[in-house]
């Protein structure tokens, strides 16, 4: 099996197909590291995570130890957390705040900026060392509109270019409050023994929610005494955004803080919510705001990003170790402003569906973590990712998946990538906007 | 010269031994096993009788234990109506994490009774779950925060802070058992 070949794709036929060894063998794993992990821009964390000078956190992204922190000057930076002495690590803690790194081997001292300001017994170097060699290294790194990335590559386009169509789709989190958003305290931080792109495939199916997720749709129509709602039948598409990067977009079936109203949030919240939604409709206009509050996105940035815009907002990003594991790190977004009430729903939202004490998020972790012992038992040589491929993309096919896997092919065989948006939206074209059906306790099945 | 000595703060001092504080601590130890024994055995029914109708139980994440549900990311924050819905779903067939179940053991010690006032008990205790699944074996390690309540003669569970000591949840992919 050629490297080139391990990504069936015939529109004429009907067919996208996957080969399983894309998700086990240590040599595949080996290129996606050279070739997808040390070229494309991987995300890191938020700004809103460190909003003051000297405020720094690591983080591990590609199996690289890196930190990023606001300087002295409230400029964001981002460095490799090894000491350019002789490696420690310089930063030894998840979070906080300093006027200064030091290095706790040699006890080499760096200012906010990265720049080398001292270490022990200096007279020890000679007239020709050179302090600016020896200060913090930095990657390349960007951020827009508060989501911090870093690349590894000289080569690669700026990040702008590289999000592509997903900027948009940032912009519909990011402008649901004029305070800003911001991340709250508190992440979910667990390994799924499974390959990183079966999590990329799964945040993006909307096919799977129903069977697998039929305990919370239960728990939803329990709580206010109505029925499952209609998931297979509601309006939405999926659309390919560029660079591998797809989204799902549909009309919310559940609560949204912003700002869906749903009988889970209690009638007293029905006004506060409606007039989120009417100040964003003045903001922003009609089609956007009606987006931003109505309906739900699901999304990947290739490879490893994914932002759900779902019940609530979360940020999930999955760091591979091997060929089967992956470490997994989720937040929650909220408005900077946000609290009281407003917030408190929010973060209760959250949890009826995410995180590993959620009444989801736990069976999609069993899901993956059953492909990948399903691969190993052979006699099945592809996997089948074709729904839809023959209509117009829904919400619920399985376009969104074609194109991530569609660059994944381009990358890991060094091809020339040729975007292809099949019969959804192309890049840059605007969906029809209608509101979504108002979510009551009658909803029928 | 006299030495002074700071006075160990209530909350881990525990309660001066007297006929009545060993009564209480049996009484909070057997119920913290009763407690145990019952997830262990999956009878999830009995187990939340042992809670009153206003209780509320919470985890929070690893990264921030003193999480505080009202504005933190927390891994769980049920109030009485969600822990009965978290048994509707663990007796399903389709919590798939859990289905079929795994066979859990857990281990209560260091249980210090730290309040009494009026018909209301607090209380701390060391745990460990271990779970056995799929091939998995590692367990949960943590500590209990609880709050007990006498309602008509009888001991039972207003509040449970369950706070684990692990920096993520690597080995377990997910907090699917009740903790």
């Amino acid at each position: 099996m050629e490297i080139s070949e391990l990504v069936y794709d015939r529109p004429d036929l009907g067919k996208f197909r996957v080969h399983r060894s894309s998700m086990v063998m240590p040599e595949i794993y080996d290129l996606e590291k050279q070739r997808i992990f040390d070229t494309c821009w991987l995300y890191l964390g938020h700004e809103s995570e460190i909003p003051n000078a000297g405020d720094y956190v690591r983080r591990v992204v590609a199996e690289r130890a890196l930190f990023f922190a606001r300087n002295r000057d409230g400029e964001l930076v981002v460095f490799h957390n090894t000491c350019p002495h002789r490696g420690a690590l310089i930063c030894r803690t998840d979070h906080g705040n300093a006027q200064v790194f030091q290095c706790f081997y040699h006890a080499w001292s760096f200012n906010t900026s990265g720049e080398l300001i001292g270490m022990p017994d200096i007279d020890g170097y000679g007239p020709d060392f050179d302090r600016a060699e020896m200060s913090l290294r930095s990657p390349r790194f960007d951020s827009y509109k508060g989501f911090i990335f870093v690349c590894f590559s000289d080569e690669t386009g700026s990040l702008v270019d590289y999000l592509a169509g997903a900027a948009e789709y940032l912009d519909l989190v990011a402008d649901q409050s004029p305070a800003g958003m911001k991340v709250i305290p508190g992440s979910n931080r667990y390994t799924i023994k499974a390959n990183w792109k079966l999590l990329a495939e799964n945040s993006i199916d909307g096919y799977h929610a129903l069977p697998t997720h039929q305990t919370y749709f239960d728990y939803m129509a329990n709580e206010v005494g109505g029925n499952v709602p209609a998931i297979n039948n509601r309006h939405g598409f999926g659309r390919a955004l560029g660079n591998g990067h797809g989204v799902m977009e549909n009309d919310a079936i559940y609560g949204r803080p912003i700002a869906m109203w749903h009988p889970y949030f209690g009638e007293e919240s029905r006004p506060e919510i409606q007039r989120i939604k009417d100040d964003l409709i003045a903001l922003h206009g009609q089609d956007k705001a009606l987006r931003m509050c109505e309906k739900s996105r699901n999304m990947v940035i290739f490879p490893n990003l994914v932002i759900n815009d779902i019940m609530a907002v979360t940020i999930r990003v999955f760091q591979p170790t091997g060929p089967d594991s992956m470490d997994v790190t989720a937040w929650e977004m909220a408005p900077a402003d946000e609290a009281g009430s407003m917030l408190r729903r929010r973060l209760d939202s959250f949890l009826t569906f995410l995180g590993p004490g959620g009444f989801a998020t736990p069976d999609d972790t069993e899901a993956l973590e059953s492909c990948q012992q399903g691969f190993r038992s052979g006699g099945v040589e592809w996997s089948d990712l074709s729904r839809g491929f023959h209509r117009d993309p829904r919400g619920n096919d399985e376009l969104q998946m074609r194109s991530f896997w569609r660059r994944w092919q381009s990358l890991v065989a060094d091809l020339p990538h040729v975007e292809r948006y099949e019969r959804g939206l192309a890049l840059g074209e605007t969906p029809e906007v209608l509101p979504s059906p108002e979510l009551s306790v009658a909803a029928d099945n | 010269m006299t030495t002074q000595t700071a006075p160990i703060p209530p909350a881990v001092s525990g309660l001066p031994a007297t006929a009545e504080s060993l009564l209480v601590q049996h009484e909070v130890e057997q119920l913290l096993y009763l407690e145990a024994r019952l997830l262990d055995d999956w009878n999830l029914d009995e187990w939340l009788t042992l809670y009153t109708e206003d209780a509320r139980y919470v985890v929070p994440t690893t990264d921030l234990p003193e999480g505080d549900p009202a504005s933190d990311l927390v891994f769980i924050d049920d109030d009485y109506n969600r822990m009965a819905a978290r048994i509707i779903r663990l007796k399903s067939r389709h919590a798939h994490r859990e289905y079929p179940w795994s066979r859990t053991r857990r281990f209560i010690s260091n249980v210090m009774v730290t309040a009494m006032a009026g018909n209301e008990i607090e209380a701390t205790a060391s745990v460990a779950v271990w779970r056995f699944r799929a091939g998995e074996s590692s367990p949960y390690v943590g500590r209990y925060d609880v709050r007990l309540r006498r309602v008509d003669g009888t001991l039972r569970l207003c509040y449970k802070r369950a706070i684990l000591d692990l920096e993520e949840l690597s080995d377990h992919g997910a907090l699917s058992i009740i903790f």
